[in-house]
């Protein structure tokens, strides 16, 4: 017997039955035909179970599902959509992933926001210990089923809500406490699917996202080898290379050294990869949920520069993590010198684990991959080391078959982020539309909104001064009519650059992403509202 | 007062000031951090295209071959040809030529990386997945040369070390161009 789960689309749905075609492919897939059996017209995604002999549940553990008529789109040529075997399957099971969060949520208590702020229903374990423990107490039935429904969401204790919270104390001031978020706040970063989990990234929820910065718990991950346990008592950063004098320097040594304060968005080069060809994700944690803003604490580069020395001809450092992965990215020295910061403090208190405690690279504007964490060490060179990542991974295969390297800024960017997608507008009135802009060049400069797809503009407000490398939060006031739209907004960077459309980014790179030009996809958002109040992902 | 006795006053105050700054000596370096020793240089290792940094030592395709069936090929399949499972997700290693500029790009050692010296540095630094860093530089110089042997860059016999690894000609060495942006096309 094996399980595996599917999804389907729904624009192959034959009138009653859809076919399924269960392709493999790893080595073991046993010779002959692809094994096909039939699943119900409702089942577009979920899971089955299928009864082979056990010996081929292991041949099949990487299987794919295609619902319907895979010959048939084969027989098409003009078919744009081509992703390769891997990237197919993964941007699949990303699909699934995201079906699964949204499945979670709890229907709305009460008709007010009918959708509009969707809440996870929370399933950790800490609610039926605490339905368990309650029941000791007393209380009876009532008490159980509030109990029931009571759990935690990660990050939150749960405690009993009072009917009147004026009519009796609430909870002592604790000593030596670290503090936790509410109980009712329930956003939690959503993990892609990859085969492996410690080669993998988890998204930010930007869609409740409030303000600039991102909750450190909450900042996107994205790890090669895992998160290292590291003790920072052992833990040195060692410079060396075309240096007057290879140094090694202690946490302690590192926190003695005059430090600046500034903050910086994050970006993953890979945001937004499975929106390319066509729209493929849901939410906008899904599309646009690997960057993250942070307040960021450290030593410039430039500081440990003057206490080494740098050698005549020094025009590269390579930077390395202590993680299993021994990540290690080469950064022009001109970028070493203008603005890079070596990071010990986030948002007011040591790193996150997830983040590369005790000490990661931090490089304004840069693509996520060469912020190296778990800061090791940095040796200095006059050429790059060509090593994996900047070579077979972060590289952005062209149209022609030539492929862009080091692509290290990100360009302007920005998301609506309320309404987007899967939220339901109520009903026709007043709308806030808010979302983020950055770019990797500088500040923002001005954002525009547009309600009809891009044929109109009109400026957006700022809701703070923009700083440099930093998202800024923008918001319009929309009187929403009831009638279809589709929403966008471009980002203005300081340098004049606009934010592109995606017909011009594919008619510059080609049209062969995933796995040809995964990469820096920054181009306009659209989300479209029905008349219904539905808000989805669409390419317009 | 007069003018005069202003400025007088104003000049007792500057020496008063610098004077009080003075007593802090000028700083030239921080005194932090210590010499970095050459057993802990020697730790550490980053091969560039040049071949500098690849250690002594060298390998086969024969060695390498067993090597991979018994520590490689569970995840990269024993064909070199990837494997996706769940808790797996081994890259697809060999194969793929001439599919760069196609609408399914196949993106492997043999068809897409640039350098030679890639492969080993990735090896020894990071492989395998269930036990990174673990192998000698024998066995490295050895799967590195099964892959290229596999892929057909070398020739089976050939043997891979510091001299001869660097001169291996990547399919994909002319493949990469430097980064154009801010695209011009954006701004017609």
């Amino acid at each position: 017997m094996i399980r595996a789960a599917f999804t389907a689309e729904k624009r192959v749905v034959e009138p009653t039955l859809v076919e399924a075609v269960f392709t493999t492919m790893l080595v073991h897939k046993p010779a002959g035909p692809p094994l096909r059996f039939i699943i119900r017209e409702d089942q577009l995604c979920g899971e089955f179970e299928l009864n082979v002999k056990p010996r081929l549940h292991q041949a099949w553990c990487g299987c794919r599902l295609v619902v319907g008529s895979l010959r048939e789109r084969n027989l098409n040529s003009d078919e744009k959509v081509v992703y390769d075997d891997k990237a197919r399957h993964m941007a699949e099971q990303m699909v699934i992933a995201e079906q699964r969060q949204i499945a979670q949520r709890l229907r709305e208590d009460c008709d007010c926001k009918d959708g509009m702020f969707p809440r996870r229903m929370i399933s950790s374990r800490r609610g039926f210990l605490v339905a368990a423990g309650s029941l000791v107490g007393a209380a009876g039935a009532a008490t159980l089923a509030h109990a029931e429904t009571a759990k935690a969401p990660p990050g939150a204790e749960f405690f009993t809500v009072p009917d009147d919270p004026t009519k009796e104390q609430g909870r002592p001031v604790a000593d030596q406490s670290y503090g936790t978020r509410s109980q009712f706040e329930t956003e939690v970063r959503v993990r892609y699917p990859t085969p492996n989990a410690n080669t993998s990234w988890s998204l930010t929820p930007l869609d409740k996202g409030l303000g600039n910065i991102t909750p450190s718990g909450l900042h996107f991950e994205r790890h090669h080898g895992g998160i290292p346990t590291i003790d920072p008592a052992r833990h040195n950063l060692l410079i060396h290379g075309m240096v007057g004098r290879p140094m090694t320097f202690s946490m302690a040594d590192i926190k003695r050294l005059p430090s600046v304060t500034r903050k910086h968005f994050i970006e993953c080069s890979g945001n937004g990869l499975t929106e390319w060809n066509k729209p493929t994700m849901k939410t906008v944690q899904g599309t646009h949920g690997l960057l993250s803003t942070s307040e960021w604490t450290g030593v410039q580069f430039a500081t440990f520069a003057r206490e080494t020395g740098l050698k005549e001809g020094a025009a590269w450092v390579l930077a390395e993590g202590a993680d299993a992965a021994v990540m290690t990215r080469s950064i022009p020295m001109e970028k070493m010198l203008k603005d890079a910061l070596i990071v010990y403090g986030q948002n007011g208190e040591a790193i996150r684990p997830e983040q590369g405690y005790p000490l990661r690279l931090l490089l304004p504007g840069y693509e996520g991959n060469t912020h190296i964490k778990w800061l090791r060490r940095l040796q200095v060179s006059d050429k790059p080391f060509m090593t994996r990542e900047e070579t077979s991974k972060y590289t952005d295969l062209l149209g022609d078959g030539k492929a862009r390297i080091f692509t290290l800024d990100m360009d302007a960017k920005s998301v609506i982020t309320f309404p987007s997608g899967d939220m339901k507008l109520p009903g026709p009135g007043f709308y806030n539309i808010t979302g983020l802009a950055w770019t990797g060049r500088g500040r923002v400069q001005s954002v525009d909104v547009s309600l009809d797809s891009g044929t109109t503009w009109y400026p957006a407000r700022l809701e703070s001064l923009p700083e440099p490398m930093c998202t800024v939060r923008f918001s319009f006031p929309w009187m929403w009519d009831g009638k279809a739209a589709v929403l966008q907004s471009r980002c203005i960077d300081e340098t004049g650059y606009v934010q592109p459309t995606l017909k011009q980014l594919i008619a510059i790179r080609g049209d062969n992403g995933p796995f040809g030009s995964v990469y820096h996809l920054n181009a306009i958002q659209s989300w479209a509202v029905s008349e219904a109040g539905d808000v989805t992902n669409v390419h317009a | 007062m007069s003018m005069r006795r202003k400025y007088l006053a104003l000049a007792i105050g500057i020496c008063l000031f610098s004077g009080g700054a003075s007593a802090q000596s000028r700083i030239d370096h921080f005194g932090f951090g210590r010499d970095a020793t050459a057993d802990e240089m020697a730790r550490y290792f980053a091969i560039s295209p040049s071949g500098a940094g690849l250690p002594p030592g060298s390998g086969t395709a024969k060695a390498g071959a067993a090597i991979f069936a018994n520590t490689c090929a569970a995840c990269h399949g024993d064909k070199l040809q990837g494997n996706p499972a769940k808790g797996i997700g081994g890259d697809r290693l060999i194969g793929g030529r001439g599919t760069l500029a196609s609408k399914s790009p196949v993106k492997t050692v043999e068809s897409y990386w640039p350098y030679s010296t890639t492969l080993f540095d990735y090896i020894k630094r990071a492989m395998p997945f269930n036990a990174p860093g673990s192998l000698k530089d024998d066995d490295v110089y050895a799967l590195v040369a099964y892959i290229l042997s596999e892929a057909k860059i070398i020739k089976p016999n050939e043997t891979m070390d510091a001299k001869t690894l660097p001169k291996v000609e990547m399919p994909n060495r002319d493949g990469f161009v430097p980064d154009p942006r801010p695209e011009l096309q954006l701004y017609r």
